[in-house]
């Protein structure tokens, strides 16, 4: 069996210590290269904060995240962003696409942010954008997209540097139905290329498509630990 | 109606207020700064402006001043004929006969500050009493004399204090007068007072004391009609009678120089802290609405009324405000104590002060302006939809200006990073434009505040050449040396110039002396300057023409080119005791005094008797000798002359020093409030974008490159404002500062404007930058320590 991709050891994650109970306490996981884990939950059960702490957006309190060996949580800000530029890619509710950039442009960031040449980060903007079906809007700005059409903007920038894991929190909560199947699919056939996804939502319906794992989370705490076939995979 | 109940309509609109001022600290702190700097230099400035032309005008009034005093030739003209004079055309009312003399008095022993024997030079004494029908003397210091023995010196210009005591070695028996009193004549009419019956025990035998009269005419606005009164009472008397004569309205301009030179530069400053002021508030109150629409919504939401946010926004720009005009007025009163001082010494009749009224009208119209700068987009914040202001956005889409930057950022060949932050000033040009105006202003400030300080100093240089040289010889031994004081001759002169000119480190030396004269067919008398042997080195700075080369040339200043109508090319009679003396005018220098500076020899034609004690040498040192032992050594060689040689002193100018601190207090001021405002739009833009800040530290960039990324969008507002704000400056600095010069009856050489070199500019174009980075530091390093996945819930 190959080393995991992600070990989480012992987390505790407390925000205001007079908090009576932590948003993740004495929480450990471990996700193998090509898992899809689906994180399930009810709103305040800790799994956003538990994808923050692998995102490095957010530290510890307690414990150890180790992401393809890199210790996260002892990452300077400046270790935490080269992190974040190799190692992941992250997909978000909001799309938080940068609203005065074109597409495009929005898209070739990380890869600039990486230092890669002007010349073949286009060329893999290009790809990406071809590949998710967006290529003819790579001139347009975000606000003149539909939700599924923001998203998946969305998700060609966070494969731009082609990290090998993936993050995405909510990615189909903020999409009309029809859209958030688009995502579903689109999510859906990445896992099936054997890309390592960590997918934290409330829709079942994508967990259920996508996942090849899926836990729940309940007051910070692992209340199940499921393995699941995905219809997308099946498919 | 119960208190509980008018707070349901008052209370919570003064709560939001105080809690929009209490929470938003920079923006505050902004708005208290540009008002308080606006008000200050308003404050000083309107202060000067009434000092320079009000309280002379008063005074006069009061103390009846005389448009004219005239001294007539005591030989030609007896007491009735100048009383007659009281019917030349033109006259209405008039004081004297007063006997005057012209007396050379040295220090007696015991005075408080001048050794024993010093010569106090030429000195105008009139014997009249304390009241006249004009030019009433107001003692300030001591009383007024009532005995013999006894003298009253003009207030500001005496070299004694009350007590001292001088000795009249040309009076019969070498009387001993004490100086009783200080007082002050609005229309200086001598250089010291003494009772009518003191008159004959100071004339030396044989000698007749001459006579002052005191004019008031019908007409006497201008200079012309002065002259034609003047000309008017010389007529009804025998030729040569008028000796000299002296117009208040020459008076006037000493009596104002020193505070109306503040008055333009205080103007430029007030208009530079008010516009700015006005811009900044708008930018910072604009930015107020735009950052808190979550917040006017929720407001609206809950029952206000469009009237009660412009309300709440107006009053958060008014409190400050408020608090800022206050913080100016007590500044600029504190400030207008030492200014103001300088100029109550010059006028030395009136006490003054800021007017009360000023305090009131200052502060009220800067508020008022600052309300009109707010009013804008509190009205914006009024009018805007609950349910706009109440959905949830994030940053607000940028216009296509800003989507066009990026697109063009984007293609240049610099880091992402960077071409980011130089994009993002386009999201929002109206808010950019303002702040580069901000810091265009400024740039002016310092700009212009270092041009105006480098050519203050460089005036400053060219003045002292009124004392030149490094070292000074003067008619009187040394104070502490055992050399008995006597009167120096003439020939101690000559040999104390041969000593001088045998002394190893002589590089040049001039003799100079002081003497008076008319000039024919004008009022007045001029002071001469001369100078004997090579004068070129101790040449004046000259505003046009060239220094004079021997006898029948002479130089002058500005004041006395207006005072006589004359021009550089001209030729005056210097006139005195009815001899004539042509001397050419061939050049104009830099002097604040109406004189005339000409070799020794062009007054010969005078007969001008002579007078060893006003002599002196000014002596110009080889390079590298200390001028302290050369005076020690120098004065062994003296000391059998009764001369004594000594360092010239530096030359400090109270009204220079006290130009240059204030000119650098308000310059930093400014630059204080443009950094601040700059400061302020990047925290609100920061602010604004800290969402995206988030998603772009999420997509990998570095707390370095967030930094580069916030400075960078300061970048080309730093290099816009020195490019338009620099020259600016330079302007500013070459209209403020001839203007001043103006108001101080000079004009500005050439090189003295010229101050602004390849280095310095260079230098100034970088602090527009410099400024606007310094601003953005703060909220770039706020940036860099925000926590992204804080940043990333913020909407």
């Amino acid at each position: 069996m190959s080393a995991p991709i992600i070990e989480i050891r012992d987390v505790s994650k407390t925000y205001d210590a007079s908090e009576a109970r932590p948003a993740l306490a004495d929480f450990s996981l471990e996700v193998a290269p090509g898992e899809a884990l689906a994180v399930l939950g009810p709103s305040g059960s800790g799994k956003s904060t538990l994808l923050n702490l692998i995102a490095g957006l957010d530290r510890p309190s307690r414990g150890s995240v180790r992401v393809a060996g890199t210790a996260v949580h002892e990452l300077g800000e400046a270790g935490l962003a080269g992190y974040r530029r190799e190692q992941i890619g992250m997909v978000f509710q909001f799309f938080n696409l940068l609203d005065d950039l074109t597409v495009e442009d929005n898209v070739l960031i990380p890869a600039q942010l990486a230092g890669v040449s002007r010349a073949e980060a286009r060329e893999r903007a290009n790809g990406l954008l071809t590949r998710l079906g967006i290529a003819r809007h790579a001139r347009a700005y975000p606000g003149a997209l539909s939700g599924g059409q923001r998203q998946r903007v969305a998700v060609a920038r966070a494969l731009m540097n082609n990290p090998p894991l993936l993050l995405a929190d909510e990615p189909t909560g903020a999409l009309d139905s029809a859209s958030a199947a688009e995502v579903r699919e689109l999510l859906g056939a990445l896992v099936a290329e054997g890309r390592t996804l960590v997918l934290v939502t409330h829709d079942t319906a994508l967990a259920a498509q996508c996942a090849t794992r899926i836990i729940e989370l309940v007051d910070g705490r692992l209340a199940r630990d499921v393995r699941n076939s995905p219809v997308a995979v099946a498919r | 109606m119960s208190r509980q109940d008018k707070g349901g309509r008052k209370g919570p609109l003064s709560r939001i207020v105080r809690a929009g001022v209490g929470r938003k600290r920079v923006q505050t702190l902004v708005m208290t700064l540009t008002t308080m700097t606006a008000v200050t230099a308003s404050v000083l400035a309107g202060g000067l402006l009434l000092d320079s032309q009000g309280p002379y005008q008063r005074a006069f009034d009061a103390q009846h001043g005389a448009h004219l005093s005239a001294d007539f030739s005591g030989a030609t003209v007896d007491a009735g004929q100048l009383t007659a004079t009281a019917h030349a055309t033109g006259v209405t009312q008039t004081a004297g006969p007063y006997a005057t003399l012209t007396l050379h008095p040295r220090v007696a022993a015991g005075n408080h500050f001048m050794p024993a024997g010093d010569p106090l030079g030429a000195m105008t004494v009139v014997g009249r009493p304390i009241d006249g029908p004009l030019d009433d003397l107001r003692v300030t210091v001591g009383r007024w004399v009532d005995g013999p023995g006894e003298i009253v010196l003009p207030d500001g210009d005496s070299p004694l204090a009350v007590g001292d005591k001088m000795v009249v070695p040309n009076a019969p028996g070498h009387p001993t007068l004490t100086v009783v009193g200080l007082a002050a004549s609005v229309t200086a009419t001598a250089d010291g007072w003494v009772a009518p019956q003191e008159i004959p025990a100071l004339t030396p035998s044989g000698a007749v004391p001459d006579r002052q009269m005191l004019y008031r005419f019908a007409h006497a606005g201008t200079r012309t009609e002065v002259e034609a009164d003047h000309a008017a009472i010389a007529s009804a008397l025998p030729a040569g009678a008028v000796l000299s004569s002296t117009s208040y309205l020459d008076v006037e301009v000493d009596a104002n120089r020193n505070s109306a030179t503040f008055v333009p530069f205080l103007v430029a400053f007030g208009v530079l802290g008010l516009l700015m002021s006005l811009l900044v508030i708008g930018v910072v109150v604009s930015g107020a609405v735009t950052a808190g629409r979550r917040r006017i919504g929720i407001l609206k939401s809950l029952g206000f009324t469009p009237s009660q946010v412009v309300r709440a926004y107006l009053g958060q720009a008014l409190i400050p405000a408020g608090v800022g005009a206050v913080g100016g007025v007590l500044l600029g009163n504190l400030l207008s104590i030492p200014i103001m001082g300088v100029a109550d010494k010059a006028l030395h009749s009136v006490t003054l002060g800021v007017p009360f009224w000023l305090d009131l009208v200052v502060p009220l119209v800067t508020l008022a302006a600052v309300a009109g700068a707010a009013l804008i987009p509190a009205r914006r914040a009024g009018r805007l939809r609950t349910i706009e202001a109440l959905a949830v956005g994030r940053t607000e889409q940028a216009g296509r200006f800003g989507r066009s930057a990026h697109g063009f950022a984007s293609r240049l060949p610099l880091p992402r990073w960077l071409t980011l932050g130089l994009a993002l000033p386009f999201g929002r040009p109206a808010r950019s434009v303002t702040t580069v105006a901000a810091v265009v202003l400024g740039t002016i400030g310092v700009t212009f505040g270092i041009g105006l300080a480098l050519s203050l100093n460089q005036v400053e240089q060219g003045l002292s050449q009124q004392m030149p040289g490094s070292v000074q010889v003067m008619p009187f031994p040394a104070p502490g040396s055992s050399t008995k004081p006597r009167l120096v001759t003439m020939a101690d002169l000559d040999a104390a110039g041969r000593a001088i000119a045998a002394q190893p480190g002589t590089a040049g030396s001039a003799e100079m002396s002081f003497a008076h004269a008319g000039v024919a067919g004008k009022t007045g008398q001029t002071q001469i300057v001369t100078y004997q042997g090579d004068s070129a080195w101790a040449a004046m700075q000259l505003v046009s023409g060239r220094w004079f080369t021997g006898p029948g040339e002479a130089d002058v200043p500005l004041a006395f080119l207006t005072a006589y109508g004359a021009h550089v090319g001209d030729t005056v009679t210097l006139t005195s005791g009815g001899h004539g003396a042509p001397v050419k005018i061939v050049g104009e220098v830099l002097s604040l005094h109406n004189e005339l500076l000409t070799d020794a020899g062009s007054l010969d034609p005078l007969a001008l008797p002579l007078v060893p004690d006003s002599r002196f040498f000014s002596i110009d040192l080889r390079p590298g000798t200390d001028p302290v032992a050369y005076s020690d050594s120098l004065n062994h060689a003296l000391a059998p002359y009764g001369l004594t040689a000594m360092p010239n002193p530096p030359h400090i100018n109270l009204v220079v020093i006290s130009m240059d601190t204030l000119a650098t207090i308000l310059t930093l001021m400014l630059v204080v409030v443009a950094g601040l405002g700059v400061l302020n739009t990047v925290l609100l833009d920061t602010r604004e974008r800290v969402h995206d800040l988030g998603v772009l530290k999420a997509l990998g960039l570095k707390p370095r490159q967030t930094v580069g990324m916030v400075l960078a969008s300061v970048t080309l507002t730093g290099l816009l404002a020195g490019t338009v704000g620099v020259p600016l400056g330079i302007l500013l600095q070459r209209t403020v500062l001839p203007a001043m010069a103006g108001a101080a009856g000079t004009e500005v050489p050439g090189v003295d404007l010229d101050v602004f070199h390849a280095p310095l500019v260079a230098g100034l174009l970088v602090g527009g930058l410099l400024l606007a980075t310094l601003g953005a530091l703060a909220p770039a390093s706020w940036a860099a320590r925000a926590r992204t996945a804080t940043a990333l819930r913020t909407e």
